[in-house]
């Protein structure tokens, strides 16, 4: 009954070929984006900001990176961590050697130099599939996150190797640093992350996207129809890792604001950002953003009702969280194996024949 | 189901901005008791907290006022200690210990900005230690640069006063707190004339074959460790495997707990470490202690990690932290303290032999002053050396003082290259 095509007539190509075909969705879809907008930036304390808000859309900038490269074109990548480092750090070499420059161009300019290293590191997919594809990524991983504490230049000469963003300001308003209000956190990973799940989105609609998909699907097909299997590999290592450097950098630059490289970047980086998109659902941009809220939300989440409910002994819930999220992962990928962007398109079909399902 | 999870999630907002009330004294504790860190967080949770309920119990709080220690697990990872400030800093949090260097970079900045105190014992950033920089944060009685020169001194003594062409290895955990001695090594090494090996151990610390084959094959006649968490234990074993002399070892503070050395029974036998406060459970506090706290089953976690030496510290940093709450409450005449009144407390604060014997602690600590300049207290420390039949940490030396000759440049330099980046003005002057 909610979603209804019956009298959704479309007089264009344009209007035919929309993201949200569907006129329930595609309002869901200006709802959503009017409360991110124009209600939480009102209302958002730090806690919210900066246990909740800014890793959830800093994450699913990641998930949408990865979910391009692993989801979208087949390549797997265990890297995730260490481009995420790239653009960490490039953010910082960027903000400490051109102050005066806006942060907004450093976090860009960021993503542009992870684009970089990710095509460099993407080469070897030309001649290497599959798990020793996922293999030689993480040799990347393992590659950066060495380099960036042996070489002391990429942190400045500091004593401990940890990286410190400083406070630059955008029309006079704090983005990074500790004077940074909630609100502007928010609203500058909002506005990153809105721009770029569209560009994402619109890219993976278009013949860029086309062309992921055919390789993804069949390589050797794909290349017999026309697809050159260098340029559409490396477009997607480029546009992925851009992706994952712009939050690497917002990573540390907006949420943590200091970083060390293995901590911060290390290889249960890489592997979280795969699980978030193995459960939110592989080649799905709101699968990415499910993942990316299923794995930061739920252990604040979980935390917050058995220590700060319950008044568990913080060992305990630690231990039972982990058990928690963990066996909803099973039990997830067991009851959907496509992930939870799956799981919704189910919900839509039931949906649009409630209440009379044949 | 839809109503339970509706109530969930009104319990968890409920949770999340829920406030204890405003007139108790709130010093969060940001432990980690899960991980590969636990070994080394359990006890000094413990002991941080039973010291505190000691207080409630016997005293009723700090001049009149319950202390409220609301803990938060953060495994030692910095996200979840992000998440943990900000979940405890708006409940009128005081000061915070989140014994990990990590996360004090961390929340150097923010704490800073939000007018909290950072209190970090014998961790965290070394060139806090100058208070015309770092407002806002104190760690006194003695830093990793302190105890960087206190090792290379009694190496010193060891030989005969000279160091010249001997090889020191440091075996350190690759991260910032690892790394923090390096400089100070390092510009000890140029004045005494030896050869420094610096081995870097991953996080989070159980593979260290390759470290330990080298140091077989280079055989310096020291090694020196940086280490925490299983990555003690793992490397104290890997020494004893290779027939290290164990009597050559010498760990940082935080490599020296019964935690480190009990997994490699015998062959730990003569390891040594510094120590910055005394240990074990001769001293008139745990008469109290006892009374109020362990046999009235107000024990914090699974009480059985009393007298053991990270415990001592935990309570250390609590009474360090008390004191600096009663001053305080004696300079603002006021019972009810807010977190800019603590700091000026952290300030003054004087600890005298006399006042630890008064607290039933006599002699387990270094009597120290602080002052708007000095917020690293003198730096002296101890070296003890495991006895593995006994099971005991003995003292095998006084209080040895650090190098200040090689350390003030040091923290001059680096708290300015902090100023400058921060756009800091010096105070104090």
């Amino acid at each position: 009954m909610l979603y209804r095509e019956a009298g959704d007539f479309k007089t264009s190509y344009a209007a035919d070929g929309q993201t949200f075909p569907i006129r329930f969705d595609r309002w869901r879809y200006y709802a959503v984006l009017a409360v991110a907008f124009g209600v939480i930036p009102f209302v958002i304390t730090d806690y919210w900001a900066n246990a909740v808000f800014v890793p959830f859309l800093i994450y699913a900038i990641a998930a949408i990176g990865l979910n391009i490269l692993t989801g979208y074109c087949g390549q797997v990548s265990l890297g995730t961590g260490g481009f995420m480092a790239v653009g960490a750090y490039a953010c910082y070499k960027l903000m400490t050697a051109f102050p005066e420059v806006s942060i907004i161009l450093h976090v860009l300019l960021a993503g542009g130099v992870t684009a970089g290293v990710g095509i460099l590191f993407g080469l070897p997919s030309l001649r290497i599939k599959g798990f020793y594809l996922a293999v030689a990524t993480l040799a990347a991983q393992f590659f950066l996150v060495w380099l960036f504490n042996k070489v002391p230049w990429f942190y400045n000469y500091s004593a401990s190797g940890q990286i410190t963003a400083p406070e630059r300001t955008v029309l006079g308003i704090a983005l990074t640093g500790p004077n940074t209000s909630a609100a502007a956190k928010y609203l500058f990973c909002l506005c990153l992350c809105v721009a770029l799940a569209w560009v994402a989105r619109n890219l993976t609609r278009g013949a860029m996207g086309r062309k992921w998909m055919a390789i993804r699907d069949m390589d050797i097909a794909a290349e017999i129809i026309g697809v050159n299997p260098l340029t559409t590999k490396l477009s997607a290592f480029a546009v992925s890792s851009f992706f994952i450097g712009v939050a690497g950098a917002l990573f540390f630059a907006v949420y943590l604001g200091a970083a060390e490289v293995g901590e911060a970047f290390g290889i249960n980086k890489s592997f979280l950002v795969l699980f978030m998109i193995i459960i939110g659902g592989l080649g799905s941009i709101f699968g990415s953003f499910a993942g990316a809220a299923f794995l930061v939300l739920l252990p604040v989440f979980l935390k917050n009702v058995l220590v700060g409910a319950l008044g568990w002994p913080t060992d305990l819930a630690a231990h039972i969280e982990l058990m928690i999220v963990g066996g909803l992962i099973v039990v997830f990928l067991i009851a959907e194996p496509h992930g939870l962007a799956q799981l919704w398109r189910v919900a839509k079909e039931k949906l649009r024949l409630w209440p009379f399902p044949h | 189901m839809k109503k339970t999870l509706t109530a969930l999630a009104a319990a968890a907002i409920a949770a999340a901005t829920a406030a204890p009330a405003l007139a108790d004294l709130v010093v969060p504790n940001l432990s980690y008791r899960t991980g590969p860190y636990a070994p080394g967080g359990i006890p000094y949770a413990d002991g941080f907290n039973d010291y505190f309920t000691l207080l409630n119990e016997r005293d009723g709080g700090i001049g009149g006022e319950k202390v409220v220690v609301p803990e938060c697990e953060t495994a030692y990872n910095t996200e979840k200690g992000v998440e943990c400030y900000e979940a405890t800093k708006g409940s009128g949090a005081l000061v915070y210990n989140p014994l990990s260097t990590g996360i004090t970079y961390q929340l150097i900045p923010k704490a800073t900005a939000d007018g909290i105190s950072l209190y970090t014992p014998g961790y965290g950033r070394t060139s806090a230690a100058n208070g015309k920089v770092f407002e806002w944060v104190f760690n006194y009685p003695a830093n990793y640069w302190d105890a960087a020169s206190v090792a290379v001194k009694y190496l010193l003594e060891q030989n005969g006063g000279s160091l010249k062409g001997k090889k020191i290895a440091l075996v350190y955990h690759n991260s910032a707190y690892g790394k923090e001695p390096i400089r100070t090594l390092q510009d000890l090494s140029k004045k005494h004339g030896f050869t420094l090996i610096e081995l870097p151990v991953d996080h989070p610390g159980q593979e260290q074959k390759s470290q330990w084959l080298q140091i077989r094959r280079d055989r310096p006649d020291h090694v020196l460790m940086w280490g925490w968490g299983v990555m003690n234990s793992v490397a104290i074993q890997e020494a004893a495997n290779i027939r290290y002399p164990m009597e050559n070892f010498i760990g940082v503070w935080w490599s020296g707990s019964e935690n480190d050395v009990l997994p490699a029974g015998d062959g730990a036998n003569g390891y040594k470490s510094l120590a910055m406060h005394g240990t074990g459970m001769d001293y008139p506090v745990y008469a109290d202690l006892k009374k109020f706290v362990l046999d009235a089953g107000k024990a914090s976690g699974a009480g059985d990690q009393v007298g053991s030496v990270l415990y001592s510290r935990g309570m250390y940093a609590a009474l360090v932290i008390s004191e600096a709450i009663r001053k305080a409450q004696e300079i603002h005449g006021t019972a009810a303290v807010t977190a800019a009144q603590v700091r000026d407390g952290f300030e003054q604060l004087e600890i005298t032999e006399a006042r630890m014997a008064e607290l039933g602690l006599p002699g387990f600590g270094q009597p120290f002053k602080a002052s708007c300049t000095d917020h690293g207290g003198p730096g002296a420390a101890l070296i003890q050396q495991w006895d593995a039949t006994a099971k005991k940490w003995s003292l095998v030396t006084g209080f040895i003082a650090p190098d200040d000759e090689v350390l003030t440049p040091l923290v001059m330099e680096d708290s300015a290259a902090f100023a400058k980046e921060n756009a800091i003005a010096e105070r104090c002057n």
